[in-house]
């Protein structure tokens, strides 16, 4: 790779780039519009019907809902992944959202047994093994010790995953979908140790899930003791049951399989348990033949979400192109978006709070003249880390670790402005 | 001192009692797990053996309780089903283009076995199994994958004296594994010419279908 040069101004190639002063026939080109037009009996100079007549009261809906027509904003799964929708994923609609918060009903699910239906009086947390007094806990006794509210990413390792061998699924919600970003409200996972009292040897933690897989990690105690939560709320409300009812583990910036759900049990020993999510899955098997362990953090990653295969520019002249950046080592610093397929890049404009391991939100403001464009997003995090290109990856890993995909994606955006999910020589 | 000050001294010191915050305190949240409570969810089992119960089982019978209650999903062999995994074979196909990762190929530890298949299989039926039968799967899983003879019994006695091939196959996490600002500024103009499009997810057409909205 070449060093950035000051001299990058003065080439063309750099006039060309994404600006918004840049006068890529901004206002020269008639707008072309894919959006519907609407019923004309709604528009200016008529009036509507909702302008007139009264609506629903306060009564109608206790539990509000989206407008019906965003009824397309779901999430989505992709059927001929895995076995059976018991044990699948699905993917949260990231190019319908904005900021950084995911909304509850659209974060993305990923369970091993299906969803624990749980009723938190029938619920316990038992922590016991190194400690000096094994304890049991309700959920009311978890929420009476000091509580604190942060606001992380969650991915799954495998996002990404099935794009090792190349462009596979047009859009970023299959793409990218496997992260979620709330705020959670609990209490320090260290807080709640200390009342059972670590013994000397403690080194390691197993949580356990109450679900149908009794899901389990081991969780060495520097991680327990740093930052780790037991949560019971997003984003202000109750956990939703795809998401752990009553209680959940929150184990920032590390791969999601390790923020157990359903949480009913923690087991604190002296060495690590190898279990079958440590050892079979989640583990990153290289092109030598020997495979990563406990690869835990999150290496930082970005994304362009509009336009991107299920968002397609819709307009020539000013649009805005966004998307979001997250690192498991810290903050973002910067996002840099190229046009060119990675030739030229530009630095984006960071918005909304830069929270430690958390989704970062950015956009870059410019006018389209209809040019096909190659569109890419490079994440550095608060560390120095730079993400990388695909090819950077598969150069030292191969093409068969599964998880831990955090290549650069490029879409192609034609001069129709739809958009595909691309690669492009190094 | 006066008698209003005295009267304000003990409201604070009960104030103070009452709304104390010290961390490293007794919190008296919570109450004593038994041992009953905790042997019966601590189902945990490690590489060392340690969680095993009693018991035993071997090939033959392990070899019926998988016909009946695993190769729906697994194959009577230990195969694989439509997409369900498979947990036999696969031998040297690590470093091949689609490696086979089955338990005699890739993991490393039996207790894996033994404690996956007790807290989580049957599918839909879990923690269902007895120590015996889980012995008995555990050898029968071991016979598929060439690891052992069919009057193989496995017992807790003698768990910890089987190994499974792999077990060294694994290193631990060595990333960052690409250039990150302490190997220089990454490229910002000019970086490469002459870009391509090498692959197209539209040629696969894999995506699932968006009219079902």
């Amino acid at each position: 790779m070449k060093k950035q040069t000051g001299t990058a101004e003065t080439k063309a190639s750099r006039r060309q780039f994404l600006t918004g002063a840049a006068a890529l026939g901004a206002g020269a080109v008639a707008g072309t519009s894919t959006a519907r037009a609407g019923n004309p009996d709604n528009l200016p100079p008529n009036i509507p019907d909702w302008s007139r007549y009264l609506g629903d009261g306060v009564d109608a809906r206790p539990y509000g809902m989206p407008s019906e027509h965003e009824a397309h904003v779901v999430r989505r799964s992709v059927p001929w992944l895995t076995a059976d929708p018991v044990s699948s994923v699905n993917f949260t609609p990231l190019h319908e959202l904005d900021g950084i918060l995911t909304p509850n009903g659209l974060a993305f699910e990923r369970h091993h047994g299906g969803i624990a239906e749980i009723d938190p009086a029938d619920h316990r947390l038992i922590i016991h093994g190194l400690v000096d007094k094994p304890l049991m806990f309700t959920l009311d006794e978890i929420k009476r010790f000091p509580r604190t509210n942060r606001t992380y990413f969650l991915e799954c390792a495998a996002n990404s995953g099935m794009e090792w061998r190349g462009a596979q699924l047009n859009g970023c919600q299959f793409t990218h979908g496997m992260v979620h970003c709330v705020m959670y409200t609990g209490v320090m996972l260290k807080d709640v140790l200390a009342q059972c009292g670590l013994k000397a040897n403690a080194r390691w933690l197993l949580p356990e899930g109450a679900d149908a897989s009794a899901m389990t990690r081991s969780i060495p105690m520097e991680k327990a003791l740093d930052d780790c939560m037991i949560a019971w709320a997003m984003n202000g409300e109750a956990l939703r049951p795809a998401q752990g009812y009553p209680m959940r583990l929150v184990v920032p910036g590390w791969e999601g399989n390790m923020w157990i759900k359903w949480l009913r049990r923690i087991e604190v020993g002296d060495m690590a348990w190898h279990h079958r999510e440590e050892t079979s899955k989640y583990t990153d098997l290289l092109e030598n033949g020997k495979a990563r362990r406990f690869t835990w953090v999150m290496d930082a990653k970005s994304v362009i979400t509009n336009p991107s295969p299920q968002a397609p520019l819709k307009a020539k002249g000013r649009n805005v192109l966004t998307g979001i950046a997250w690192s498991g080592r810290g903050t973002i610093d910067r996002v840099d978006v190229s046009i060119d397929g990675g030739a030229n890049w530009q630095t984006a404009r960071l918005d909304g709070p830069s929270f430690d391991k958390a989704i970062h939100r950015f956009y870059v403001d410019f006018d389209w003249d209809g040019r096909e464009m190659l569109l890419q997003s490079r994440a550095i995090d608060s560390t120095g880390y730079v993400q990388p290109t695909k090819n950077q990856l598969r150069a030292v890993r191969g093409e068969n670790s599964i998880y831990h995909n955090n290549g650069i994606q490029t879409w192609l955006v034609r001069s129709n402005g739809e958009a595909e999910n691309v690669e492009v020589s190094a | 001192m006066s008698k209003f000050l005295l009267d304000v001294t003990v409201a604070l010191a009960m104030v103070g009692a009452a709304w104390t915050t010290a961390h490293a305190e007794d919190l008296k949240l919570g109450r004593a797990a038994t041992p009953e409570e905790i042997a019966a969810w601590d189902i945990d089992v490690r590489p060392d053996g340690q969680g095993l119960p009693e018991g035993q089982g071997d090939v033959i019978q392990g070899e019926e309780i998988f016909a009946e209650k695993c190769a729906y999903c697994h194959g009577d062999f230990a195969e694989g089903v439509d997409r369900w995994p498979v947990l036999s074979g696969g031998f040297d196909t690590l470093q091949s283009e689609r490696p086979v990762k089955t338990i005699g190929s890739y993991w490393p530890y039996l207790s894996t076995v033994w404690d996956y298949v007790n807290r989580a299989m049957p599918f839909g039926d879990a923690q269902s199994l007895t120590p015996d039968e889980v012995y008995a799967l555990t050898a029968f899983l071991l016979y598929t994958n060439d690891l052992v003879d069919d009057e193989f019994v496995l017992s807790r006695t003698n768990f910890a004296t089987v190994r499974l091939p792999n077990e060294d196959g694994f290193i631990e996490d060595n990333r960052p594994d690409t250039p990150t600002l302490a190997d220089g500024e990454p490229c910002m103009s000019d970086c490469k010419t002459g870009v391509v499009v090498t692959m197209r997810a539209q040629v696969l057409d894999v995506t699932p279908d968006d009219d079902d909205d």
